[in-house]
């Protein structure tokens, strides 16, 4: 049997075909590229440190003894601190564009927020040592110092110098940039709730709180959760601000006031000035654990709106 | 016809143009970069031969030219005699300069402040937490201490500075050199971390109670109070021009083999103790005479027509012995497949 001839629209439709694919593709081979080329210049690095580079916090380029544990717990607090005031915040000023506010209120105010995630992370990060340091050191840290530093286990949390910067700046800071995202991405999933389901629970004379955290919240709950897990991404990966202000040091301490570093920070800092082959090799690690860490976050935010979506019975 | 004209017009002259070296490159230690741009702006004025530098710090410079990316290396860390046979390079000094404690506390004002080498190793040692130490207040009966706590500002990335003020404390300190060392980036006792001279000049600007360390330069243009330090003598010098120099007349560079020369601690009674040399980095093997020639001739031109705007900027020139050593230095070492390029 003869092969029947492509008409051009067919031609064109595998072509299309072969483009869309390849770009897919792309994407993942680069991933792959990146994990294989980061793990091979890491590789006299984990040669020498082995498991151990995970739970040693010494990072002495002097005698060439490197661990990540500092930078890792730098890039978690940091990120969790952010977390714990961007979520609820980002939640309540959405529930406001979408439930409460005037619909030209809402309007301008999403737009002031979908500015603020425009502004470049530098700016934030010379805002951050300039503006906030100086305000957050002469006035929020004084008081934090005295009011809480003295309260036994939490005040472990609030004692050292005012500086303006270190861990805590340096969580606020990224708060600051990652709640437009956050807000933005729950306001488009809260207007996606079907009105028919809102009203319905106004026509059974549900409070206008009852009807936000009963039904808006808990139908868009996947993509709330999918929202805030953007924002750990930026968050977890962010450079620039986090190098203004959190002070750059490698050591760990329980208060929050004290100087830290996060894996982005470090590398920021140190990859310039490291000649030496094994201190490359460990910075290369960190990269590699920064990368790990979020693809591993990811899966764990995939599984667990998939959980969540079969016991809440969401709808988006 | 007439292409054949433009063909040879352009072989007689073009070709020989492509021969002369219209830009070089450099990169490196950021310590001497204020003095090193305005020499190659004022080179590129009289010579019309752009010179690049990339203040990437002396690691980086150290790396750059190894890799061979760059015309020449800039650094602040001296290498050893063995290191640079190794590597086929060489090295020689351009300028010399001074690092200089800075400090923020409140009401007191620069050149007040007197500290002994002890108790600045202290302070960096996070051992000396408060400003109202008795230390701190038996060097200085006459000024009003406040009970501020220290905060100590050093370098997040590796640093000639950092190198320069290590060595400094290493050799006053046996603790230092025992707990620390010295490195362009060692594991800081306490302390926060800002990048480069003017990151360190930034948060010290900012924090009351910081001290830190800059490069002189830093400290005159970010206006940062700077320390009295008592030196080997036990003298108490401000940071000068003079005092730099004091230091550097010390340095007999004749036996100092390869240029290896570190300025700290040396003696004399108005010798500024944290003093070093900032040094360029060559191949022994060039690839090519134009280019090398083109680099030996900028750093020649700086040797003679830069010692003003290097001493505008608080750099001390380099002696006129010295220069007349690098010459030969040059001589003898910088060749194109064997023969020499300098005459």
């Amino acid at each position: 049997m003869k092969r029947k001839k492509l008409t051009p629209q067919l031609k064109f439709e595998a072509m299309f075909k072969y483009i869309t694919a390849s770009s897919a593709t792309i994407v993942l081979i680069i991933m792959l590229l990146m994990f294989i080329q980061l793990t091979y210049n890491s590789r006299l690095s984990i040669e020498k440190f082995g498991l151990n580079f995970l739970f040693s916090s010494s990072w002495n380029p002097a005698t060439h003894e490197y661990g990540a544990l500092a930078s890792i717990y730098g890039t978690v607090v940091s990120t969790l601190i952010a977390l714990i005031i961007a979520v609820p915040m980002g939640i309540i000023i959405a529930l406001f564009l979408v439930e409460i506010s005037h619909p030209v209120v809402s309007k301008i105010t999403g737009n002031a927020i979908e500015l603020l995630a425009a502004i470049p992370s530098i700016i934030y990060g010379m805002w951050g040592l300039f503006v906030f340091a100086p305000f957050f050191a002469d006035y929020i840290q004084p008081f934090l110092i005295n009011n809480f530093g003295d309260i036994p286990f939490i005040g472990k949390l609030f004692q050292g110098a005012p500086m303006g910067i270190g861990m805590l700046s340096a969580g606020i800071i990224l708060s600051l940039m990652i709640l437009p995202f956050i807000t933005a991405v729950t306001r488009d999933v809260f207007i996606m709730v079907p009105a028919v389901v809102k009203e319905s629970s106004y026509g059974m004379g549900s409070t206008t709180w009852e009807v936000t955290h009963k039904v808006t919240l808990r139908y868009g709950i996947k993509g709330v959760i999918g929202a805030c897990f953007i924002g750990l991404g930026r968050a977890l990966g962010e450079t620039m601000a986090v190098t203004f202000v959190i002070g750059n040091s490698h050591l760990i301490s329980a208060s929050l006031m004290d100087p830290a570093s996060s894996i982005a920070s470090t590398l920021a800092n140190e990859f310039g000035e490291a000649s030496e082959p094994i201190y490359l090799h460990a910075l290369m690690q960190l990269g590699l654990i920064l990368l790990l860490m979020t693809f591993f976050i990811q899966i764990l935010a995939q599984i667990w709106v998939g959980k969540l979506k079969k016991s809440m019975g969401t709808g988006l | 016809m007439k292409s054949l004209a433009v063909m040879i017009f352009s072989l007689i002259f073009v070709v020989p143009l492509a021969a002369q070296v219209k830009q070089i490159n450099g990169a490196g230690a950021s310590f001497p970069y204020p003095v090193y741009s305005q020499w190659a702006h004022a080179y590129h004025n009289a010579k019309g031969v752009q010179v690049n530098y990339q203040s990437i710090g002396s690691g980086g410079g150290i790396a750059q030219i190894r890799a061979k990316t760059v015309n020449f290396g800039g650094t602040d860390i001296p290498m050893k005699e063995e290191e640079l046979n190794e590597a086929g390079l060489i090295q020689f000094p351009t300028v010399m300069g001074g690092v200089v404690p800075i400090f923020n506390v409140k009401g007191i004002k620069p050149g007040e402040m007197r500290l002994t080498p002890e108790v600045l190793t202290d302070i960096f040692l996070g051992k000396i937490r408060t400003w109202n130490d008795p230390k701190i207040r038996k060097l200085n009966p006459s000024l009003k201490l406040p009970k501020t706590k220290i905060t100590v500002v050093r370098r997040a990335d590796g640093s000639g500075t950092t190198w320069i003020f290590t060595n400094y404390l290493s050799k006053v300190s046996k603790e230092w050199e025992k707990k620390v060392g010295n490195a362009s980036a060692v594991q800081w006792p306490v302390g926060v971390g800002g990048k480069g001279n003017e990151g360190v000049a930034a948060y010290v600007g900012r924090i009351n109670g910081s001290i830190g360390y800059v490069e002189f330069a830093y400290a005159l243009t970010n206006n940062l109070s700077y320390v009295q330090l008592r030196n080997r003598e036990g003298a108490y010098v401000r940071p000068t021009i003079e005092s730099f120099q004091s230091a550097a007349a010390n340095a007999d560079w004749n036996n100092a083999p390869g240029f290896y020369m570190v300025l700290t601690d040396q003696p004399g009674k108005d010798s500024w103790p944290i003093t070093g040399a900032t040094y360029i980095l060559m191949h022994k093997d060039q690839p090519d005479t134009a280019t090398a020639s083109a680099v030996l001739d900028f750093f020649d031109w700086c040797y003679k027509n830069g010692n003003d705007s290097a001493i505008k900027l608080h750099y001390v020139p380099m002696p006129e012995s010295v220069i007349k050593a690098v010459h030969d230095h040059w001589k003898n070492n910088i060749k194109v497949s064997g023969k020499g390029v300098w005459k």
